[in-house]
C-alpha cells in the first residue's frame, strides 16, 4: 500500500494516532484486545460456553468493582481492569452451572480490596478467583482447555496482535521470557517423563495460555517493578509450573502464578522496606 | 481508603464466605444425596418400588466382551483407542413372543452371541447355529454394534451389524437361520461405524438405514497408512467418518442417498436416534457426536435439514456418546438425553437433557438443556443411557452406564489426556504425539446411575439402593421385559467386561400396559409408530425405535408404567403410514398385540 499523494501532515497525524492508540497510557488497549480474542474465538468456532454465562461474569465483575471502588475510594472507579477480569472469567471458567461465573468474578474483584499489603493487592484478580474455584469446586468447575478449533489463522492473529500490543505497553519481555522458559521446560519434561515433546508443547497452542501469558502474568499491578526481576519472577512461574506438571497437576499455570506472583511481590516489599529503613536511620 | 476497621472486617467476612461457598454448596448437595446408600430388596421395594438383581450367570449368560488389537503404532494408547464395541440389542428373532438378546465382541476371531430366550428364566446362545457368531474374522474388521429391522417386511427381524470394518446385513430366514446378503444390497466395503439405526425416513413402508462413521472410512485401524488418524480437535473435529443413508428400494435393494438428501457431516458420530419430534409423521434424526456438537436433522420426508444450532442442541461442543428420547414430563413431547464427559477437577462437560421449550413446536421447535435442573447432569465418563419406567409408577426413569478405561486403580491418565486435548490440531491429530497410557486408568471404575423420575422435574439417583453396584466400563444399555412379567429389565454391555442382566422386581401395586405393534401399510416392524397412552388425566408418548442410546436397541414392544389404580382412557397409535388408530379402555397389566388396520 503506497502513501503517495497523501499529504505529509496527514501521514504524521495518522502515525501519531496509532502511536497514541498503541501506547502504554491507553488503558483501553487491553480490554479491546481481550474483546477481540472473545469475538474471534467465538465467531470462528464458538469459544463461549454460553452468552448468558459470559455476560453474567462480566456484569458481576463490573458491578463488584463499581460498588467496592465507590465504597473504598469514594469515587467511581475506572472499569477497564474489571472488564478484563470479567471477560477472562467468562472465557476461562467452564461449568454447566451459572453460579461459578458470578462467584468467580466477584471473588476476583473482592480479592483486590481485601487481600492487600501496604496498599497493594498481591494476586492477579482473575488468577486468584479461578485458582480458588478450580481448587475448591472441582466437581463443578473446570477451565478452558481446548484449542482454536481446527483453525491456525485465529491462533496466529491472536499471537501476532497480542505480541504487538504487549510490546507497545512495554511488557513483552515478561511474555517472551515465560514462553522461552515454558518451551525449555517442556523439552526437559519430555526428557524426564518420556512423553512426546509435542504433547508437552501442546498446551501453549491453546487459548487458555494466550489469555494467561498476555493478561495474567503481565498484570502491572501484581508484578514486581524492575524489568530484570520481572523476567526472573516469570521464569520462576514457569519453573513452578514445571514442578506442578511433573506432579500431574492439570491447572499448573494458574497455581504456579498463584504461588509465585504474591511471593515475589512480598519479597520486593520486604527489600524496599529494608532500603528505606537505613535511609531513615541515616537521616 | 476511607473505610473504618469495622467495614473492612465485614468485607473480609463476606469475602471469606464467598471463597468457601463452593464447599458449602457441595456439603448441602451431599446431604440430599442418597445415591451411595445400599439397600436390601425389601427396603428398596418399599422405598423406591423396584429392585434390580444381576442374574446373568443364573440365566446361563456368561458372555464377556473382548477388545481388538489394532495397529502396533497405537500400542501406547491402545486401551483408549480400542475402547468400544460392546453392544446389545433386543430382538424376538424367532417370533415366539419372548425377547432374545444379541451381543457383540470386538476381538479378532471372537464370536458374537445370540441368546435365545428359553422361557424358563434362562437363555441359550444360538448364534453359531444361526450363522451370526463368526463375524469378527481377521481382515473384515470387528463388531461395534447391531440393529434389527424387518427390511423386507416378511415378518422376521433382519440383522445389520456395524463394525470398524465391513458392515454386514443378515436376512432372517423365518427364525431358523440367517443368510448374509451384504453384497447383494451393496453396502460399502469399509466403514468405521459406531452407530446405526433403522427408520422409514420417507414413509414408503420400507425400512431405510442410517449408518454413522466415527474414524474416517479411509482408515484401516489394523494397517495404518499414517498415525494422523486421530480427531483434529477435541471439541471441533470434522475429520471423522462420513454418514450413510441407505434408501430401501424394495426387493432387497438399497441406494445410498445421504448427500442427495442433505446429510453431509464428517463429525465423529457415536450415537443416533430417530423420532417424530414435530408431529409431521416423518422421523427426525438426532446424531450425538464425539469431539463436537450434536446434530439434529429435521426430515420433511424428502430431505434432511441440519438444525442443531437453530434448535439449541448444536451450540456448545462436547463429547456426545448417547442419544435417547423420552417423554419425561408426560406432556406428549420427547426430551433427548445426550451423554458426555465429566471428571472432577479436569473436565466438567455435563450431560445434556434437551427438553422442548415451552411454546415452541413444528419447525420452530427449540430445546433447552435442563440436565442440571433435573439432576441428571453429572454421570462421569458417560456412555449408553435409556429411558424406561423402571418402577411402573407412570414416569420414565433414566439408566446411565459409564466408565472409560479401568486399568490401574491408583494411576490416572487424565493429566496427559488433558494436555494433548488442549493442543492444536497438528498435535492432537497424530497418534504418535499422544503420551503412553502405561496401564493407567482413564475415568475407570465408575459407579452407575439409575435416576428415578419424580414426575415433577426431578430425578434422584438410586443406583446403589436398587442393586446396581457394578463398576465395569459400561457402554450399551438396553431395556426389555425379558420374562414377560410386565416390568423392564436392564441389559448392559461392558467393554472388556461381562454382559450384565439386571432382572427387575417391581411392587405389584404399580400397574403397567404394553403394546406390541405390527405394521401392514407401514413397515412391518412398526419402527416409528407412536403410542400415546391416556390415563388418570395424564398422557405419555413412546415410539418404536430402530436403535437408540449407545450401540443399543430396546425391545420393540412399548412398555408403559401406570402407577396405582389406573383408569386407562385410551391408547392412540400413530402409524408411520399416517394412520391413526384409537384403542378405547385397553386393559392394564396386559401386553396388547396390535396389527395396523389395512
Amino acid at each position: 500500500m503506497s502513501n503517495q499523494g497523501v499529504p505529509l501532515a496527514s501521514q504524521f497525524a495518522q502515525t501519531a494516532y496509532w502511536k497514541r492508540f498503541l501506547s502504554p497510557e491507553n488503558r483501553y488497549l487491553a480490554p479491546m484486545f481481550i474483546t477481540c480474542i472473545l469475538i474471534v474465538g467465538h465467531l470462528s468456532f464458538g469459544i463461549l460456553e454460553s452468552y448468558k454465562k459470559t455476560g453474567m461474569a462480566i456484569a458481576a465483575s463490573l458491578l463488584a468493582e463499581l460498588l467496592l471502588g465507590r465504597i473504598f475510594s469514594g469515587k467511581w472507579p475506572n472499569l477497564a481492569s474489571a472488564y478484563i477480569t470479567g471477560i477472562s472469567v467468562g472465557i476461562l471458567v467452564r461449568s454447566p452451572a451459572f453460579w461459578p461465573y458470578a462467584v468467580c468474578a466477584i471473588v476476583s474483584i473482592m480479592s483486590k480490596y481485601v487481600l492487600r499489603i501496604k496498599g497493594r493487592h498481591i494476586w492477579n484478580p482473575s488468577n486468584f478467583g479461578i485458582s480458588v474455584l478450580l481448587f475448591l469446586a472441582p466437581e463443578t468447575v473446570a477451565s478452558l482447555s481446548i484449542q482454536w478449533g481446527n483453525y491456525l489463522l485465529p491462533m496466529v492473529v491472536i499471537w501476532v496482535l497480542g505480541s504487538i500490543i504487549i510490546w507497545r505497553v512495554r511488557r513483552f519481555h515478561i511474555t517472551g521470557t515465560y514462553v522461552a522458559f515454558f518451551i525449555v521446560f517442556a523439552f526437559l519434561r519430555s526428557y524426564l517423563t518420556g512423553s512426546p515433546w509435542q504433547s508437552e508443547i501442546a498446551p501453549l497452542t491453546g487459548p487458555m495460555y494466550q489469555l494467561f501469558i498476555f493478561f495474567m502474568i503481565t498484570d502491572p499491578k501484581t508484578t514486581v517493578r524492575s524489568k530484570f526481576w520481572q523476567c526472573v519472577v516469570v521464569s520462576f512461574v514457569a519453573l513452578a509450573e514445571m514442578i506442578l506438571r511433573l506432579s500431574q497437576v492439570v491447572y499448573a499455570p494458574f497455581y504456579a502464578l498463584f504461588l509465585v506472583g504474591p511471593a515475589a511481590l512480598l519479597i520486593e516489599m520486604w527489600f524496599n522496606s529494608r532500603r528505606t529503613v537505613p535511609a531513615r536511620v541515616a537521616a | 481508603m476511607k473505610l473504618g476497621i469495622g467495614a473492612r472486617i465485614l468485607l473480609a467476612i463476606v469475602f471469606a464466605a464467598l471463597v468457601f461457598s463452593p464447599l458449602a454448596i457441595k456439603r448441602f448437595a451431599s446431604r440430599h444425596d442418597d445415591s451411595k446408600t445400599k439397600l436390601d430388596l425389601q427396603t428398596a421395594l418399599a422405598r423406591h418400588g423396584f429392585y434390580l438383581q444381576e442374574v446373568s450367570h443364573a440365566a446361563g449368560v456368561n458372555f464377556v466382551h473382548e477388545a481388538p488389537t489394532l495397529d502396533p503404532r497405537l500400542n501406547h494408547i491402545m486401551p483408549q483407542v480400542a475402547s468400544m464395541g460392546a453392544s446389545v440389542s433386543i430382538v424376538d428373532f424367532d417370533r415366539d413372543g419372548w425377547p432374545d438378546i444379541y451381543v457383540t465382541s470386538s476381538k479378532e476371531g471372537a464370536k458374537n452371541a445370540l441368546y435365545r430366550n428359553m422361557h424358563d428364566g434362562t437363555f441359550k446362545d444360538v448364534a453359531e447355529e444361526m450363522g451370526i457368531a463368526d463375524v469378527n474374522r481377521s481382515g473384515t474388521g470387528v463388531s461395534m454394534g447391531a440393529v434389527w429391522g424387518d427390511y423386507d417386511n416378511d415378518g422376521y427381524e433382519d440383522l445389520l451389524l456395524i463394525k470398524w470394518g465391513k458392515p454386514e446385513l443378515f436376512h432372517n430366514d423365518a427364525g431358523h437361520g440367517f443368510t448374509r446378503v451384504t453384497d447383494r444390497v451393496g453396502l460399502p466395503p469399509w466403514i468405521n461405524a459406531n452407530t446405526a439405526l433403522w427408520f422409514d425416513c420417507d414413509g414408503d413402508g420400507l425400512l431405510d438405514l442410517f449408518i454413522g462413521g466415527y474414524y474416517s472410512e479411509e482408515v484401516d485401524l489394523w494397517h495404518l497408512a499414517t498415525t494422523k488418524m486421530m480427531p483434529d480437535s477435541f471439541e471441533y473435529a470434522k475429520n471423522g467418518g462420513r454418514k450413510y443413508l441407505f434408501h430401501n428400494l424394495g426387493g432387497g435393494k438399497f441406494e445410498e442417498v445421504s448427500e442427495k438428501v442433505g446429510i453431509k457431516s464428517r463429525r465423529w458420530a457415536l450415537a443416533s436416534a430417530a423420532a417424530n419430534l414435530r408431529g409431521t409423521g416423518h422421523p427426525d434424526l438426532f446424531v450425538a457426536n464425539d469431539y463436537g456438537v450434536s446434530e439434529l436433522y429435521f426430515n420433511d420426508g424428502k430431505r434432511f435439514h441440519e438444525v442443531g444450532e437453530q434448535t439449541g442442541v448444536g451450540f456448545a461442543p462436547k463429547s456426545g456418546m448417547n442419544a435417547s428420547f423420552g417423554d419425561i414430563l408426560n406432556q406428549g413431547r420427547y426430551a433427548v438425553y445426550v451423554s458426555n464427559i465429566s471428571e472432577e477437577g479436569v473436565l466438567i462437560q455435563g450431560n445434556n437433557l434437551w427438553v422442548p421449550k415451552e411454546n415452541t413446536s413444528g419447525d420452530s421447535l427449540k430445546f433447552e438443556n435442563l440436565a442440571r435442573d433435573f439432576g441428571v447432569e453429572i454421570g462421569g465418563w458417560s456412555f449408553g443411557a435409556q429411558f424406561g419406567d423402571l418402577n411402573n409408577d407412570g414416569t420414565l426413569d433414566l439408566y446411565l452406564t459409564n466408565g472409560y478405561v479401568s486399568l490401574d486403580r491408583n494411576r490416572s491418565y487424565w493429566y496427559d489426556f488433558s494436555k494433548i486435548a488442549g493442543g492444536h490440531s497438528a498435535i492432537i491429530n497424530d497418534a504418535k504425539n499422544w503420551p503412553a497410557m502405561e496401564g493407567r486408568s482413564l475415568s475407570g471404575y465408575q459407579t452407575k446411575h439409575v435416576w428415578l423420575n419424580d414426575g415433577s422435574g426431578k430425578f434422584v439417583d438410586v443406583a446403589q439402593a436398587v442393586g446396581v453396584t457394578d463398576t465395569y466400563d459400561g457402554r450399551a444399555v438396553a431395556m426389555a421385559d425379558l420374562w414377560n412379567q410386565g416390568v423392564l429389565d436392564v441389559i448392559v454391555a461392558n467393554e472388556r467386561g461381562p454382559l450384565l442382566i439386571y432382572k427387575n422386581t417391581v411392587i405389584p401395586e404399580n400397574k403397567w400396559i404394553e403394546f406390541e405393534l405390527e405394521g401392514t401399510k407401514s413397515n412391518r416392524s412398526a419402527i416409528g409408530a407412536q403410542v400415546t397412552v391416556f390415563w388418570n388425566g395424564q398422557q405419555q408418548v413412546q415410539e418404536v425405535s430402530g436403535g437408540s442410546g449407545f450401540a443399543a436397541q430396546n425391545q420393540r414392544r412399548l412398555h408403559f408404567g401406570l402407577g396405582k389404580f389406573p383408569h386407562v382412557e385410551k391408547a392412540v397409535i400413530r402409524w408411520p403410514s399416517g394412520q391413526i388408530q384409537t384403542i378405547d379402555s385397553p386393559a392394564p397389566n396386559e401386553n396388547h398385540l396390535v396389527k395396523e388396520p389395512s
